[in-house]
């Protein structure tokens, strides 16, 4: 019992994880539906980043303060540097290929994805880097049958703030208003008078931050970054997209609990080396049996 | 470009590409080997993407599948011990059969999920051929495959492997070139332009793409074989990843999709700049004694090219003749 139940924390913690990175790849299938294959080597370069950063200011041992501080420093660089970055890679990328063929915006993005690893490898080498260890991996609960660390803390301190946030900007924000009326049909919308242009660009900006907060989260809690690390976790979020209903917010969200959920539980009573399987495998099964994911809805091909 | 001068050109690169091996250093060759190969397995790709139009992003998993029955079939481990011909065969009816499964109950999803639900596959076959020990030998792949026959002396000299390629390149393209025209390959053309339309002439898009799918896994699965038969094993699960799926895809595409000639030039073009070309530079810049690789830079120089590609000449270097209309307009 309480075997399940430590495997329930670890897989919500990571399945948060995922569902952030997850975030940014639904938002933008559901407004250019673009599978943007960059994504996941987006967040390698802000995990790249904080890596940097705490490296440099020694956040190793500057004491509950100084690290504290510099975590959000941390934070906000990574959040701010991925969100430019994506905003970038679509104002120069993909703008250009609007009413472009789907595979033309497709392959482009492979593109970035090869370009941002390659970058990557330029940046801190091939091997494994160890990410320094801030964040004390100690006991928050008062017994030693069950962990939940500080490091889960931190987790879901940043994540529920964020996904809040974003679930209000998007309901209630006139940005966000023409983010749904832009993914429901963007020919309508710019009728409207929105600046769809526009509203991607804060799409691609929003996914960025979202993916730039998860990078500093990995490397504060698995301490082990690598120029690969983008092309492994990108997939899992991308399936955690596709689980939910590619488009949908909260099936992004729910996708990425399912995911870390299957992954953990997975590991504990199938073994290590098939959880990857496992949940390919059941993407597969879902999409054979609800074509739209978790949450997505049924949309009928259009004629 | 005319029927009879793309016949001229074909002959032409044919001849070059027969000769090439009596005077390329051997490590040149076997990479040209390697691409022959390959453009195998990127003519395979291009019947389920360029010609029916199914985005298609697990290819290596049906790759993966033909080296590794060609693996199992030939190896001593097993009781098995076919000859390499029966067994090439028998990959490459398994790829199609297995592709056959995979599509049966996911062609009715529509584009992009049946593109994902080909990348799941992919990630299902690598971890395991990575997992089932027993069968796959994990990351120490199946070896010995021995040779096709004693007669000649295919691992010493690696010329045999590749005209037994260069063979197989033209007998598949010959077969292709056929199917363009034939009853098949129209109907795969037409579910591409528009299924709708084609199912209104009476088509059944389901079947159509179906056999497309299973031609694709097929030639994909030739394609292994021959790659596990001429390096001696199957290679790794490493071998068979997205990574590499979507390489080939690529190659496809920059080439120039729907057309062989574009498959063909796409594969050599790519593959001869990551192994031909990169070595090369890396040696020329090691012996002027400068200090950095020109590898440290490949992937960023290969990604920067396929987004100016897509932005400026989205169609390929040498597009099928109905994309070279559609980009004139």
């Amino acid at each position: 019992m309480l075997i399940l139940l430590q495997q329930l924390i670890n897989g919500l913690t990571t399945g948060t994880l995922f569902a952030l990175i997850a975030i940014g790849y639904t938002m933008v299938y559901g407004i250019i539906e673009l599978i943007n294959f960059a994504h996941g080597d987006l967040f390698m370069l802000g995990a790249f980043l904080a890596l940097t950063i705490v490296t440099r200011l020694g956040l190793e041992d500057a004491g509950v303060a100084g690290a504290a501080g510099g975590i959000v420093l941390t934070f906000l660089c990574s959040m701010g540097f991925c969100a430019g970055l994506n905003f970038l890679q679509d104002r120069i990328v993909y703008r250009p290929l609007r009413n472009a063929p789907k595979l033309t915006p497709l392959v482009s993005a492979i593109g970035v994805s090869f370009v941002f690893m390659g970058l990557g490898q330029i940046w801190k080498g091939v091997a494994d880097i160890n990410f320094p260890d801030v964040i004390p991996n100690q006991n928050l609960l008062g017994t030693d049958a069950l962990r939940f660390t500080a490091k889960d803390l931190l987790v879901i301190l940043v994540t529920t703030p964020l996904m809040a946030g974003l679930t209000l900007f998007v309901r209630y924000t006139k940005m966000g208003k023409a983010m749904r009326a832009t993914a429901q049909n963007p020919t309508a919308a710019r009728l409207m008078g929105i600046d769809v242009d526009r509203v991607i660009g804060w799409t691609f900006a929003i996914g960025g931050l979202l993916a730039g907060a998860a990078s500093v989260i990995y490397g504060l809690t698995i301490n082990t970054v690598s120029f690969q690390m983008g092309y492994q976790n990108g997939l899992y979020a991308f399936t955690a997209a596709v689980l939910g209903g590619i488009g949908n917010l909260p099936g992004a969200m729910l996708g990425g609990m399912v995911i870390g959920l299957v992954r953990s539980l997975g590991s504990q009573y199938v073994g290590e080396q098939w959880t990857s399987a496992l949940v390919f495998g059941i993407l597969i099964l879902l999409l054979v049996f609800r074509p739209s994911g978790l949450l997505g809805a049924r949309t009928r091909e259009k004629v | 470009m005319s029927r009879q001068k793309e016949k001229v050109i074909a002959i032409a690169a044919l001849l070059a590409l027969a000769v090439f091996p009596l005077v390329a250093s051997p490590r040149i060759g076997g990479e040209v080997k390697n691409i022959l190969v390959f453009c195998i397995l990127t003519m395979g790709l291009n019947v389920v993407v360029g010609y029916a139009g199914l985005l298609q992003l697990g290819i290596a998993a049906f790759f993966g599948i033909g080296a590794y029955i060609t693996g199992i079939l030939t190896v001593s481990q097993f009781p098995f011990q076919w000859n390499f011909w029966p067994a090439t065969l028998a990959a490459t009816l398994g790829s199609a059969v297995a592709g056959a499964i995979l599509a049966a109950p996911t062609l009715r999803l529509r584009g992009d999920y049946l593109a994902i639900v080909t990348l799941g596959f992919g990630e299902v076959v690598k971890f395991a051929i990575k997992n089932l020990e027993n069968i796959t030998n994990g990351s120490r792949a199946l070896n010995p495959i021995p040779a096709p026959d004693n007669l000649l002396d295919w691992n010493g000299n690696y010329r045999w492997y590749y005209y037994l390629a260069l063979v197989m390149v033209v007998l598949v393209a010959l077969l292709l070139r056929r199917l363009e025209d034939s009853h098949l390959g129209r109907a795969w053309f037409a579910i591409r332009e528009d299924e709708l339309a084609a199912t209104c002439m009476g088509l059944n898009a389901a079947q159509v793409k179906l056999s497309a799918f299973a031609f694709g896994a097929a030639l994909a699965g030739l394609a292994g074989a021959l790659y596990a038969a001429s390096l001696n094993q199957t290679g790794g699960p490493d071998s068979y990843t997205f990574n590499r799926s979507i390489t080939v895809l690529c190659f496809l595409i920059i080439g120039g999709m729907g057309n062989l000639r574009g498959a063909i030039a796409g594969t050599f073009i790519l593959m001869g700049y990551d192994n031909i070309l990169t070595p090369w530079i890396d040696e020329a810049v090691q012996n002027s004694g400068a200090q950095w690789k020109f590898s440290t830079f490949k992937l960023v120089i290969f990604g920067l090219a396929l987004i100016l590609m897509m932005r400026f000449r989205p169609e390929g270097f040498f597009p099928s003749r109905r994309a070279e209309e559609d980009a004139a307009g």
